[in-house]
């Protein structure tokens, strides 16, 4: 059977290059950074090395980059670290009501330590609108978080635009490019961020691997406190071999990124065409343009999210979706209902997001392959019997 | 796989997928809120369960429950149908993952409200068509907390019947009280700042 890997949301796997470069690191040079030894140098060289490659990545400078063990832990540290080191000027912090879970829980704990929270609206295609940004601030506030892109539908925030109203406010702006970066151009100063999260595990590096780009002069509390690795501000003897890998995925990211996305637009794009056309009822989830050049993300009708993934999954097909059903909390995703999207067309989220190795014959296996599936859980569903119904009148 | 191989079975292969045109009563449960949504017609000939059909909007388990409850059924008498219970049916499955056990496995409970409706509508000695005379569904709006397993009022992320509102644990992702500082999952701590 045809395997088909589409979740690269979920995590894209090691370029076979990166788990090359990671070895001597799990070997021989097991050094650990801090130590004065040759041993322990050469592996301090690895770690700064990767710290300049993933600086080029953003276009920031080197000790601007934090490495730290996931886009969630990333995402903590700015929001706690940014706010708490503002806590004396005011307390409001203001997000969009997509941001990752990360985002949404870190600002939760916050509010418990007397902050409040302010959420920016989407619209139908999951844009945030700057002026809302502009409308929510008030003399309290002190931090903003909005994504650069939304992993879920896609869509690619102004996050430009935003950062100059937040400059013009004198206020911080972190953004959560976990999605983005490694994937599409990202420049920490055409962006005008103050902080920007970013995973390796989002292109083609080692999970468990991630950056935190704090911009100089910025003040950020210590997210780990200990030793001073990470200029003390995340102490802990450093993951050597992941640090190195995410060093080299994103040397790899950075020549490849024009070439990757040539390949992956005309593929997306033509699922996004032929998909609703090929079945009725499937509506395309997030902005048709701006959106992540690997992405592909939909609602079908009358069907629910996690037995279309299984039947794929049968098929060999990997993908995901956001309906309650596939969450362990059994939640329907936030974003689509953010968007306006009601509960019932949210639990048939389905989102293939497509790898470095796709090619179109894995595409046209995937609009083979759909069709029957849809049509055989559509006959189960009594929503669609309802429908059917009505249409006859 | 998260699910048994009983449960893939049947969720592969459904018995008694579909609608019965004339059917003698009709039971509906749950709503696309929670996930899950089940209807269930039946024939009774004799006092037992000559047919019974399904259609089924959610996940793989709930595809499956409804699936082997239809066989558990067929044949039996009325009296026997509603002794069976949601938690025979996850039994008969091989299981079903903890989160799972009350969103999805309404099937008895689909089963139960069909066999209603046909008493209801032998009472009243009225066969009107089936669209019209469905049992009024009062609990049509509920799911069912995976925390402490009382039924939700539509509103997922709170549980009226044990007063808590649910969040994800940050740590195990598991639903936990939102005000707790610790999760009785997994004992982490939600606040570590």
């Amino acid at each position: 059977m045809r395997k088909v890997y589409l979740d690269h949301i979920a995590t894209t796997p090691l370029h076979p290059l990166v788990f090359e470069f990671m070895l001597p690191f799990l070997k021989e040079k097991f050094g650990n950074p801090q130590s004065l030894h040759t041993v322990g140098q050469e592996a301090s060289e690895a770690v700064e090395e990767a710290r300049e490659k993933v600086a080029q990545l953003v276009n920031a400078k080197a000790k601007e980059i934090f490495f730290t063990s996931s886009g969630s832990e990333s995402n903590n540290f700015a929001l706690k670290g940014l706010a708490l080191a503002r806590r004396n000027r005011g307390n409001q912090i203001i997000l969009s009501e997509i941001e990752h879970q990360s985002i949404l829980h870190s600002t939760k704990s916050l509010e418990k330590l007397g902050f409040s929270v302010k959420y920016v609206p989407v619209d139908k295609l999951g844009l945030v609108d700057p002026d809302d940004v502009k409308k929510s601030i008030t003399k309290e506030t002190v931090l903003v978080s909005i994504m650069l892109a939304n992993s879920e539908v896609g869509t690619i925030e102004p996050v430009s635009e935003i950062a100059e109203i937040c400059r013009e406010n004198d206020l911080l702006l972190h953004t959560d490019a976990v999605a983005a970066v490694g994937n599409i151009p990202v420049d920490v100063t055409e962006l005008g961020v103050d902080t920007l999260s970013l995973s390796g595990n989002q292109f083609y590096g080692p999970k468990g691997s991630a950056a935190l780009f704090i911009r100089a002069g910025t003040r950020v509390l210590p997210f780990i406190d200990g030793g001073i690795q990470e200029g003390g501000r995340r102490a802990g003897t450093e993951h050597v071999a992941g640090i190195a890998g995410l060093g080299k995925a994103a040397e790899i990211a950075r020549d490849k990124m024009e070439e990757r996305m040539k390949k992956s637009i005309p593929l997306r794009n033509k699922l996004i065409q032929d998909l609703p056309e090929l079945v009725e009822h499937v509506i395309l989830t997030g902005h048709p343009q701006k959106r992540l050049p690997f992405h592909a993300s939909f609602c079908v009708e009358f069907i629910e999210g996690e037995a279309m993934l299984l039947n794929l999954d049968m098929r060999g097909i990997a993908a995901s979706s956001g309906s309650a059903c596939t969450s362990r909390a059994l939640k329907a995703s936030h974003v689509l209902l953010a968007m306006g999207i009601d509960h019932a067309l949210a639990q048939g989220s389905l989102v293939f997001s497509l790898i470095e190795e796709t090619a179109s014959e894995d595409i046209k296996y995937l609009l083979e392959v759909f069709p029957p599936i849809i049509e055989r859980l559509r006959k189960m569903s009594p929503l669609y019997s309802k429908y059917l119904e009505e249409k006859k009148g | 796989m998260i699910y048994s191989e009983k449960v893939m079975e049947h969720f592969q292969n459904p018995r008694n997928v579909g609608k019965i045109k004339d059917a003698d009563g009709i039971g509906e449960v749950g709503n696309p809120v929670c996930g899950d949504m089940m209807t269930f017609y039946i024939k009774v000939k004799d006092n037992r369960l000559a047919d019974v059909k399904f259609q089924t909007f959610g996940c793989g388990a709930a595809i499956a429950v409804s699936s082997i409850v239809s066989e558990m059924a067929k044949g039996k008498t009325l009296e026997e149908v509603m002794k069976i219970t949601n938690k025979n049916v996850a039994e008969e499955l091989g299981g079903l993952p903890k989160n799972k056990l009350h969103c999805s496995n309404l099937g008895a409970d689909a089963l139960h409200k069909a066999i209603e409706d046909y008493r209801e509508r032998q009472k009243n000695l009225k066969k009107a068509n089936s669209e019209n005379s469905k049992v009024k569904d009062k609990d049509k709006e509920k799911c069912y907390c995976p925390y402490c397993e009382g039924p939700l009022e539509g509103l997922e992320d709170f549980c009226t019947n044990c007063n808590i509102e649910l969040e994800e644990c940050p740590e195990c992702g598991k639903p936990a009280k939102k005000d707790e500082e610790k999760c009785l999952h997994c004992g982490a701590t939600k606040v570590r700042i």
